[in-house]
């Protein structure tokens, strides 16, 4: 196996640790790459086919690089009757993005997501695990010039 | 007055609302007094709360906390600004069993837990016989919360009775439901009555593994879980009929279908998570093919209160068929969302209006059930809310997500919502589901577009009935309920869509036009500069055909302040 994915020899390989390898994986790189899906695949024994399947059906797993902030808008019930749309179109207007594009720079990449469980405080959003509250245009901006700022 | 210890709500709700910084700041300026981080308190409105609890034992507390020097002075010097009192009407309908810890204890910390009562309900478990247990939970009358309402004590049953060399337990913790978050409250602010439960579970029913199946969107959860698992093995708590189990977390990885008992054991196997037929059931062949019992969090959570209590005084408190509290998420179009526990039985008026602080004349229904379930019209919220009379309404209990719609939402709208969400979560093992939910989303976007024709209405509700019919799990057997039963209760918003050309709640884009009120107008330009496609012209009249509806020039204008415009 890779150098590269040495990290999976914490796990044990047995066939239902499939999910948490991948998880793994991701949290190292940012997502889920051919070659780690092939890594995946010798290291736990399944058909590469079978990992990308799995990949496929979990709506966690990206295959494509994300940027450096990611911003996870939740679309749950609550944040969709209070905004969530408007969100990605304020989102669209300040840094092109539609859900599940990066930027070229790979500085931020937009995406949605079902549920952040703070649907009282809608509408959330999340950048790189830090949820932000109750937004507006206004304040949408100001998050997003303090991070390109970064 | 002195202070005994202050108490920070921490959970991730209160921090999405800065009460990490309130906390980082009163223990800074605190010196001696402890300041503990606790969970939920419920109030999600009034978040970050900080609550004081003087020498004397009185308890007070302070709303909206900003995490500044003298937001901190004024709680330590117990001054006047920002007090939250409790609406009594609230306090009236609340009956806290499930949650009483919740907001109290230290997460992190065992013996907090212990010390108000934590792990009694084992230790009288452990003094009774297993059967004896199955046997309480049996009397007690509790049924499944997650949603389907199983009695739990027959479920008991059914893997006590089996002899196998492993027997797996696991509890749901993959709560998918938009707009419901009650089992991320309890295990965030009390995980280890989750876990007590499970243990008290395992005891009676002899099982041999325990998993508890988490969503990875609730990192909160996990750690804490993680946090309490370990002083549970180090207590060896976790001992249990002379063996030692091993409590095992799995992250769920995405999938509202994994919330179904065969597709989440798919998926702790490390598969895709689709159903599969049944029988065999679980309790006969499920994870690995070893007998296997699944519960919901909030299920697991009432089984301490049982023990402690007794089956039979647990069985006082509900309705005939339904006993006991249930927790319900508020949120949507009401003042005063946040998490409740109340008596089965209370009315749908008492939670919304009563608890929830909704204004009487803007609610036009109530969404129980997220996008399984269906919605409820404000003329029949005296319904008391049980398993029984919700299913006879065509909405059912859920896991106990209520979402407040405002009049001036629309319900066609509403409808495409939830099959947009459904119809992308069907797994695609079924075809009614995988191709009739699409259909059904596809129909409801052409009405919404005000592309609708009146026959959609017909193809809505056959799809629906065949959907029902045709699919293998809880999830297409489900999904076509909120369109279902908006067509029941709405069906003139329908109508208006397809035959009348308008949106009866003036929501839908398609229908509706912004224009400038030449009245009120102050010339300030602010909307034409900020117009992002120049559909404003220099006289203020909006050109509908540029005209996005992004609804920027609301959002700017001094004289109408942004309001959120949906």
């Amino acid at each position: 196996m890779d150098e590269q994915y040495s990290f999976l020899k914490q796990i044990d390989p047995e066939s239902s640790n499939l999910i948490k390898g991948l998880q793994q994986i991701q949290a190292v790189e940012g997502y889920v790459s051919d070659d780690a899906i092939r890594a995946a695949a010798e290291y736990f024994n399944i058909p590469e086919v079978e990992v990308e399947g799995v990949l496929s059906f979990y709506a966690q797993f990206k295959r494509v690089k994300p940027g450096k902030y990611q911003i996870c808008v939740c679309d749950g019930t609550a944040c969709h009757i209070k905004g969530a749309p408007l969100v990605h179109e304020w989102l669209k207007q300040e840094l092109g993005l539609d859900p599940g594009e990066t930027d070229a720079d790979g500085i931020f990449s937009v995406e949605t997501v079902a549920c952040l469980g703070c649907c009282s405080l809608a509408p959330v959003m999340s950048v790189n695990g830090k949820v932000y509250a109750k937004l507006d245009r206004k304040n949408l901006k100001k998050i997003l010039k303090e991070y390109a700022e970064k | 007055m002195k202070i005994r210890f202050l108490r920070v709500g921490v959970a991730s709700c209160g921090i999405a609302a800065g009460a990490d910084k309130v906390f980082e700041k009163l223990k800074e300026k605190a010196g001696d007094i402890p300041v503990i981080g606790v969970g939920c308190l419920g109030h999600c409105y009034a978040e970050p709360v900080v609550e004081a609890v003087t020498d004397s034992g009185e308890s007070i507390l302070y709303r909206d906390v900003k995490g500044t020097d003298e937001a901190v002075d004024n709680i330590l010097a117990l001054g006047e600004n920002n007090h939250f009192v409790i609406p009594e009407k609230r306090k009236a309908h609340e009956l806290v069993k499930v949650l009483a810890l919740a907001g109290k204890v230290d997460p992190t910390n065992m013996d907090d837990y212990i010390a108000n009562g934590g792990y009694e309900g084992l230790k009288k478990a452990l003094s009774l016989s297993p059967e004896e247990v199955v046997n309480q939970v049996k009397i007690s009358g509790l049924r499944g919360r997650g949603g389907g309402g199983f009695p739990t004590g027959t479920k008991w049953s059914f893997l006590a009775a089996k002899q196998a060399e492993e027997k797996i337990l696991i509890c749901n913790a993959d709560e998918g439901d938009p707009g419901a978050f009650m089992d991320r409250s309890l295990m965030e602010s009390v995980p280890h009555q989750l876990l007590e439960g499970m243990l008290i579970a395992a005891y009676a029913m002899g099982a041999t593994k325990l998993f508890i199946y988490c969503r990875a969107e609730y990192p909160m959860a996990i750690k804490h879980l993680k946090i309490a698992i370990e002083q549970i093995y180090k207590a060896q708590l976790n001992v249990v009929n002379g063996r030692k189990l091993e409590i095992i977390i799995k992250e769920g990885a995405g999938a509202f279908v994994c919330g179904e008992e065969t597709a989440l054991i798919a998926s702790l196997e490390g598969k895709r998570g689709t159903p599969r037929f049944r029988p065999p059931f679980p309790t006969d062949s499920g994870y690995k093919g070893y007998p296997t019992m699944i519960n919901n969090v909030e299920t697991f959570g009432n089984v301490p209160v049982i023990l402690r209590e007794g089956g039979e005084a647990f069985a006082k408190v509900g309705t005939e068929n339904s006993k006991g509290t249930k927790l319900f998420a508020l949120a949507g179009d009401l003042k005063n969302p946040g998490l409740v526990e109340v008596p089965m039985g209370t009315t749908l008026n008492e939670i919304v209006f009563e608890i929830g602080g909704a204004d009487r004349d803007s609610v036009k229904a109530v969404q129980t059930g997220g996008p399984s379930g269906g919605c409820i019209p404000v003329e029949l919220f005296d319904t008391p809310v049980d398993y029984d009379s919700l299913k006879a309404l065509g909405a059912i209990m859920g896991s106990g997500g209520l979402i407040v719609i405002g009049k001036d939402r629309c319900m066609v709208e509403t409808a495409r919502y939830f099959l947009d969400f459904t119809h992308r979560e069907s797994c695609g093992k079924c075809t009614f589901c995988r191709v009739g939910t699409m259909r059904m989303f596809e129909t409801l976007e052409r009405i919404v577009a005000g592309k609708g024709k009146e026959s959609d209405l017909d193809l809505l509700e056959d799809l629906g009935k065949k959907i029902k019919a045709g699919a293998l799990c809880g999830l297409g057997q489900t999904a076509p309920n909120p369109v279902l039963a908006t067509l029941r209760y709405y069906r003139n918003e329908y109508i208006d869509h397809v035959k009348n050309n308008r949106c009866t709640a003036r929501q839908c884009n398609a229908f509706v036009k912004l224009a400038v009120d030449k009245d009120k107008c102050i010339k300030c330009k602010m909307c034409i500069r900020t117009c992002p496609v120049n559909a404003i012209d220099e006289n203020f009249n909006i050109d509908p055909a540029a005209c996005t509806r992004c609804n920027s020039c609301l959002d700017v204008c001094p004289k109408t302040p942004f309001s959120g415009r949906i």
